[in-house]
């Protein structure tokens, strides 16, 4: 398994067990969105961000709090990512 | 008191201090709001907006948003702001409901709207590129009106629609609360007088421009010739964000509902800035989770604090300072306090008659803030309202005590409206949407206390397949007919929902599963 896969299969199974219980795994995909459908509100998102960097081990900036960088899989793929490359 | 005078009194006293800012560092002064707006008047006025109309605006959170407003309101016109956040049917519903004149809309938005002309009724447009940081006002006025054109408008009367808003409406469809200048002017003349606002505090503008709470931030702000500070919606959901605008822009009064500063006081970090700038916390909206309100207390131990309370119809009508520090072993949420100096509120039963002795009922209230009732509605408008000894009060649904320090407590509703970070939700809306998905039979919602966020929203249904639907389908569904805010937190599936003996919904039993 790639890193990206593995983030993208420990975010998905993290969402689905906290704010998605009892949903189809096959129905939340990269592209769902998760904040503008309200599926995040305000303390999912801080929820999901404290859970990111404590499994990952990388700060989250506040602003990057939102909807542009958590509303899909996908984005906040790219922003684990993008923080790990600052990391290493 | 017509609501842009206390523009051009500031435009004259204050002409070169900013009276709007936006977080990106751009700002506009008030000699230049008045005159942005003045022009954009004339331009709207071109296109044959009259007075009486309504004219919507459909742009961000924005310094441009509020020279659209002032425009509108100096055209003679009243104005309808849409929320930006909004699902596309509601707020074209909105906008059709009113049947605007014009529709002033930035082009991002503009794939969403439609009109379909029937009835005879064609809104002007005026799309402009973007709002905010000053970029479409100057430009869109250049090529549209020559420089000092200035065109003629009849004179506007306190007792004139000033704006509509539009709040959660328990058929299905939002209703328009209508205002005047009068309904407003005479509420911030009220706050003008009790918290003695001056021209050297800076205001924030957190809510959003069609909640009842952005009356006070704008025209409080532009009355006293302050600096209003726009929060931008999304912005606006990030407790340690606006913790620390709070403090780098030296907020000194801010207004909000309690949810965000519940937010702000467990995550804000509040104790690593300097908040000594801020002095008057304002909140409204909802009750306020007495733990949170005692720890941001205890981060900003030096601001006074009141607890506003006020339906949309009248804006705030009672006020309680709260009294800090707020003791330890309280575990009551603090009361909605007495009713303001420039309104008068009695208590009635359930049958409309007002009660002599006892000190529990429903509040109702008269004065000049009071609306004068629903957009086109008019036998809605009609049940609001009581008449008790020759007066008109409006009936606010809410029961309150009274206690003996003469102090009004908040005791609960008696519809099934409720208030979600702030926001009026009336349940039934949620229902009328569920039950438009293909997908369901039955479906009732429950609003629940939660000590985190405040009201948890829980739906619950049948399906017509008898097994649970995707939480994903649900919740994209009722985004796109219903505000984020109204969106259920929790959905159950069931096989049936629980009735009553003649047959309706069960909703005592309900809570009781949502509680389990």
């Amino acid at each position: 398994m790639t890193d990206q896969s593995a983030t993208m299969s420990i975010l998905k199974d993290y969402i689905l067990v906290e704010f998605l219980p009892g949903e189809d795994p096959g129905h939340l995909t990269p592209s769902t969105p998760l904040v503008s459908t309200g599926i995040l509100d305000s303390l999912a998102m801080l929820k999901l961000v404290a859970f990111i960097e404590r499994e990952f081990d990388i700060p989250v900036n506040a602003h990057e709090v939102d909807e542009e960088h958590l509303n899909t899989l996908q984005s906040i793929c790219a922003l684990v990512a993008s923080k790990r490359s600052l990391v290493r | 008191m017509k609501l842009h005078q206390y523009l051009l009194d500031a435009a004259q006293r204050w002409p070169s201090k900013v009276a709007i800012q936006e977080l990106d560092g751009s700002s506009i002064t008030y000699e230049d709001l008045d005159a942005q707006s003045s022009r954009l008047r004339d331009r709207l006025a071109s296109i044959g907006v009259q007075p009486g109309d309504r004219v919507g605006f459909w742009l961000h959170k924005s310094a441009d948003a509020v020279v659209t407003l002032f425009a509108i309101l100096k055209a003679g016109a009243a104005y309808v702001p849409i929320d930006p956040t909004g699902p596309a049917a509601r707020n074209n519903y909105i906008l059709a409901d009113c049947r605007v004149a014009a529709i002033v809309i930035e082009e991002r938005f503009k794939p969403m709207l439609e009109v379909h002309g029937d009835e005879g009724w064609h809104p002007a447009i005026l799309d402009i590129d973007e709002a905010g940081g000053r970029k479409w006002v100057g430009d869109a006025l250049t090529h549209n009106v020559g420089a000092g054109t200035s065109l003629t408008v009849s004179p506007v009367g306190a007792h004139d629609l000033a704006f509509i808003l539009y709040t959660s409406g328990s058929t299905g469809k939002p209703k328009g609360v209508q205002l005047t200048h009068e309904n407003a002017s005479s509420f911030i003349e009220w706050c003008a007088r009790t918290f003695s606002l001056t021209s050297s505090d800076r205001f924030s503008s957190h809510a959003p421009f069609h909640f009842d709470l952005s009356v006070f931030d704008i025209f409080g702000s532009v009355k006293h010739g302050g600096t209003l500070l726009i929060i931008s919606e999304e912005v606006g959901k990030q407790p340690y964000e606006l913790a620390q605008l709070i403090a780098d822009h030296r907020i000194t009064v801010w207004y909000s509902a309690p949810s965000i500063l519940s937010l702000m006081a467990q995550f804000g970090y509040l104790d690593t800035r300097d908040y000594s700038a801020l002095r008057l916390v304002l909140f409204a909206g909802e009750v306020f989770p007495i733990n949170h309100l005692k720890l941001l207390t205890t981060y900003w131990p030096h601001p006074q604090y009141f607890n506003l309370y006020g339906p949309t119809e009248t804006n705030v009508c009672t006020y309680y300072q709260v009294p800090t520090p707020i003791p330890a072993d309280q575990m009551e949420p603090v009361p909605i306090g007495r009713v303001c100096s420039h309104l008068e509120g009695i208590l009635v039963q359930a049958d409309g008659t007002e009660m002599s002795e006892a000190t529990e009922g429903e509040l109702c209230i008269h004065g000049p803030a009071v609306t004068r009732g629903y957009w086109n509605l008019p036998e809605q408008s009609q049940r609001c309202f009581v008449e008790v000894n020759g007066r008109r009060y409006y009936r606010t649904g809410d029961i309150v005590r009274e206690e003996g320090d003469g102090n009004l407590v908040y005791l609960g509703r008696k519809d099934r409206m409720i208030k979600k970070r702030g926001f009026r939700v009336e349940l039934g809306e949620i229902e009328v949407c569920l039950y438009r998905h293909p997908d369901i039979r039955e479906a009732a919602v429950v609003a629940l206390a939660d000590d985190s966020v405040g009201m948890r929203v829980h739906a619950h249904i049948v399906s017509k397949q008898g097994k649970p639907l995707s939480l994903i389908d649900m919740k994209t569904f009722c985004s796109e007919h219903i505000p984020i805010y109204m969106i259920p937190d929790r959905f159950s599936f069931h096989s049936s929902l629980p009735k009553t003996s003649t047959d309706k919904i069960d909703y005592q039993t309900l809570k009781s599963w949502s509680r389990s």
